[in-house]
C-alpha cells in the first residue's frame, strides 16, 4: 500500500508540484489502482521472458549521411523565450 | 440522403459521375459543422485554411484515393503550422513545424482536412471528458459521452461533420468511441501505420487508425495511411496490401472464436444479447463459431495500467517549458520553472498517470511492477497466438456498456474498466475493429469487436463487411 510519502517521492521524481489536497487524493486513488494491479502477482511468470514489442523488431540502421533538417527559425518558432537564435531558459548555475 | 451523410466511396462515386464537385462537398460539410458544432463540439480547431488548400490542390491530386473528401484529424497528430494541442493547456498554443506522416499521406491522397478533433488530454481517458478545453457530446444523445480518447473524431464522423477521421488507439481509443458513436473504428496491427508526428503517449502501444461510416471506407483509409516509414523505426517493412480486395460478402468456413472468459465478465445484458445475435448471423452465413478459453481480460487491464503510465511518464518528461509549449510565468529559477510549468500545464488524469508510471519505474519497484507487467504481456500475446493457430478471428463486445452519461464516472478505476475488452488487443499488438451491431433500448449504438492475428486486417475487413451487409443498419444516422 502506498502512502503520502510515496506520492511525494514520485511527484518529486516527475517534477510535479502537488498541493496538500492533491497529495491526499492521489494517495487514495493511486493506492486503489495499484491494488488492482497487484492482480498480476496471481500469475506465475518465473520462466517468462518479458515482452517490450509484440511484433518482430530489429535495430534499424541507416547510412550516416547529412539529411535535410528543420531550419533554425522554424525550430525556434515555438520557443517560450529565445535569444540570438537559441532557446533561452532561467539560469542553471549561480554566478 | 444529405451530402454530409455520404460515405467516402459514395462521395467518390458522385464526383466521378459528375453529380457533385469537391467544392460542393466541402461546402456541405462546412455548413453541417456550422449547423451542429455548437451542440456536438467535435472540433478543437476547424481548419478552414487547410480545407481550402486541399480543395485548391484537387486538380493536381484528382487521382488520389481521397481526392476532394473531407477528413478530420485527432488533435494529437502534427499539422504543419496548425495548432496541435492534444487537448492540453501544455500545448494550447503549439504549432508543429512539420506534418505527421499520416497527415502527409492524407494530403497526398487529396483529402480536404476539415479540422482537428477533441480528445482526452494526451489521449489519456475514455470519455473525452479529460480534454482541458470542453466536453464533446455523443450525437446519438447529447447528454452522453462520445467515448474516448478519440471522442471528437468519432462524434465528428457520426454527426456528419466529416466523411471520415483519423484517431489513435493506445488501449481502445479508436474502437470504444467508434462503438459509442455507432461508427466503424479500426486499430491496425502495431507498426502498420507510421507514428511519426503522433504525439507520444505509450510508444509500444500507440497506433493510428481510421474512424469511418462503414467498412468499405475503413479499407480505403487503410490503403492511404498504412505502410513503412523510415521516420518511424517501429513501422513495419513489407509489401503493402490492397485492403479493398477483402470487401467480400463471404464468411463461409471462417473460424471465429468466442472467448468464454470475456463473455463471463460483468457487463450490460443488452450489449451481450446484441453481440451474440450478430455472431449468430455470421454462423448462419457459414462461419464456424466455437467457444475458446483465454486469460481473463482483467490481467491485461492490470498490465496496461503499469505499462502505459510507465511509458507515458517517460514520454511526457519532455514538457519542461524550455523548447515549446507552456512555460510558467511564476518561476524564479529553473527548477521552479519545471515544476510550475508541469503543475499549470497538465490536468488531473495526466498527473495521476505520470505518477503511477514514475512510481512503477522507480528503484525498488521496477521488478514488482514494470518487469512483471512486461512478463504478463508475453503471456497475453502467447494466449492470442495460441488461439490464432486454430482460428481466423475472435469476437467480443467492444465496450461493456453503451455510451456513458457525461459526468457519470468520477472514479479513475471505474473509467478504466470501460476499456476491459479493448486493452488486451494493444497489449498483444494485434489488429481489431469495432463495427456497429445494433442499438440498446435507449437507441444508443452497440459495437462488436473483431480481433485478428498480427497483419490480419484483411480477414477482419472481410468479416466486418459481411456482418454489415447481414445486419443492414449502416445507413442509420444520429438525428441532430
Amino acid at each position: 500500500m502506498i502512502d503520502k510519502k510515496d506520492v511525494e517521492y514520485a511527484a518529486g521524481l516527475a517534477q510535479l508540484k502537488l498541493d496538500e489536497e492533491e497529495k491526499e487524493k492521489y494517495t487514495e486513488q493511486i493506492g486503489e489502482i495499484l491494488d488492482y494491479v497487484d492482480k498480476l502477482s496471481e500469475l506465475d511468470t518465473d520462466d517468462v521472458v518479458p515482452t517490450a514489442y509484440t511484433v518482430p523488431m530489429k535495430n534499424v540502421l541507416r547510412k550516416d549521411e547529412v539529411q535535410e533538417s528543420l531550419p533554425r527559425e522554424k525550430s525556434l518558432a515555438n520557443a517560450p523565450d529565445e535569444k540570438d537564435g537559441q532557446f533561452r531558459a532561467p539560469k542553471i548555475m549561480s554566478d | 440522403m444529405n451530402i454530409y451523410d455520404l460515405t467516402i466511396h459514395e462521395l467518390k462515386d458522385k464526383i466521378a459521375a459528375g453529380e457533385l464537385t469537391p467544392a460542393e462537398i466541402k461546402n456541405a460539410y462546412s455548413d453541417r459543422i456550422n449547423e451542429v458544432e455548437d451542440s456536438v463540439k467535435s472540433y478543437i480547431t476547424v481548419t478552414d485554411q487547410l480545407a481550402d488548400q486541399g480543395l485548391a490542390a484537387y486538380e493536381k491530386k484528382k487521382d488520389g484515393l481521397l481526392a476532394g473528401i473531407p477528413i478530420a484529424v485527432k488533435d494529437n497528430m502534427s499539422t504543419d503550422g496548425i495548432k496541435t494541442s492534444c487537448a492540453s493547456k501544455m500545448l494550447e498554443n503549439y504549432k508543429p513545424p512539420y506534418d505527421a506522416t499520416a497527415v502527409e499521406k492524407l494530403s497526398e491522397a487529396g483529402a480536404v482536412i476539415m479540422g482537428k478533433t477533441n480528445m482526452d488530454e494526451f489521449a489519456m481517458g475514455s470519455s473525452t471528458e479529460n480534454s482541458a478545453f470542453f466536453n464533446t457530446h455523443n450525437p446519438w444523445n447529447l447528454n452522453h459521452a462520445p467515448g474516448g480518447s478519440s471522442g471528437g473524431s468519432a462524434a465528428a464522423v457520426a454527426a456528419g461533420e466529416c466523411a471520415a477521421a483519423l484517431g489513435s488507439d493506445t488501449g481502445g481509443s479508436i474502437r470504444q468511441p467508434a462503438a459509442y458513436c455507432g461508427v466503424v473504428g479500426l486499430k491496425p496491427t502495431y507498426g502498420m501505420v507510421s507514428r511519426y508526428g503522433l504525439v507520444a503517449f505509450a510508444s509500444s502501444l500507440d497506433q493510428i487508425g481510421p474512424i469511418t461510416k462503414d467498412v468499405e471506407d475503413s479499407a480505403i483509409m487503410m490503403n492511404v495511411i498504412a505502410g513503412h516509414d523510415p521516420k518511424d523505426s517501429t513501422s513495419i517493412e513489407g509489401k503493402k496490401e490492397d485492403y479493398t480486395e477483402y470487401l467480400k460478402e463471404d464468411v463461409s468456413g471462417m473460424k471465429i472464436g468466442i472467448p468464454e472468459e470475456y463473455f463471463n465478465l460483468d457487463f450490460d445484458k443488452e450489449v451481450k444479447e446484441s453481440v451474440m445475435a450478430a455472431v449468430e448471423k455470421l454462423k448462419e452465413a457459414g462461419a464456424e463459431v466455437e467457444t475458446v478459453h483465454m486469460t481473463d481480460a482483467s490481467y491485461a487491464l492490470a498490465a496496461y495500467y503499469v505499462i502505459a503510465p510507465a511509458e507515458a511518464s517517460s514520454n511526457l518528461a519532455r514538457y519542461d517549458g524550455v523548447r515549446y509549449g507552456l512555460r510558467s510565468e511564476h518561476a524564479s529559477d529553473v527548477s521552479e520553472m519545471f515544476t510550475n510549468t508541469r503543475h499549470e500545464g497538465f490536468g488531473d488524469e495526466v498527473k495521476r498517470r505520470i505518477m503511477i508510471g514514475t512510481y512503477a519505474l522507480s528503484s525498488g519497484y521496477y521488478d514488482a511492477y514494470y518487469l512483471k507487467a512486461q512478463k504478463v504481456r508475453t503471456l497475453i500475446k502467447d494466449d492470442f497466438d495460441r488461439i490464432f493457430n486454430d482460428f481466423d478471428l475472435i469476437v467480443t463486445p467492444t465496450a461493456p456498456t453503451t455510451a456513458i452519461e457525461l459526468g457519470s464516472k468520477s472514479d479513475p478505476l471505474e473509467m478504466y474498466y470501460t476499456d476491459i475488452f479493448t486493452v488486451p488487443i494493444n497489449i498483444a499488438g494485434v489488429p481489431a475493429m469495432s463495427v456497429p451491431c445494433g442499438f440498446d433500448s435507449n437507441q444508443m449504438p452497440i459495437g462488436l469487436q473483431l480481433i485478428g492475428p498480427h497483419f490480419g486486417e484483411g480477414k477482419i475487413i472481410q468479416a466486418a463487411y459481411t456482418l454489415e451487409k447481414l445486419l443492414n443498419i449502416k445507413d442509420k444516422r444520429a438525428e441532430l
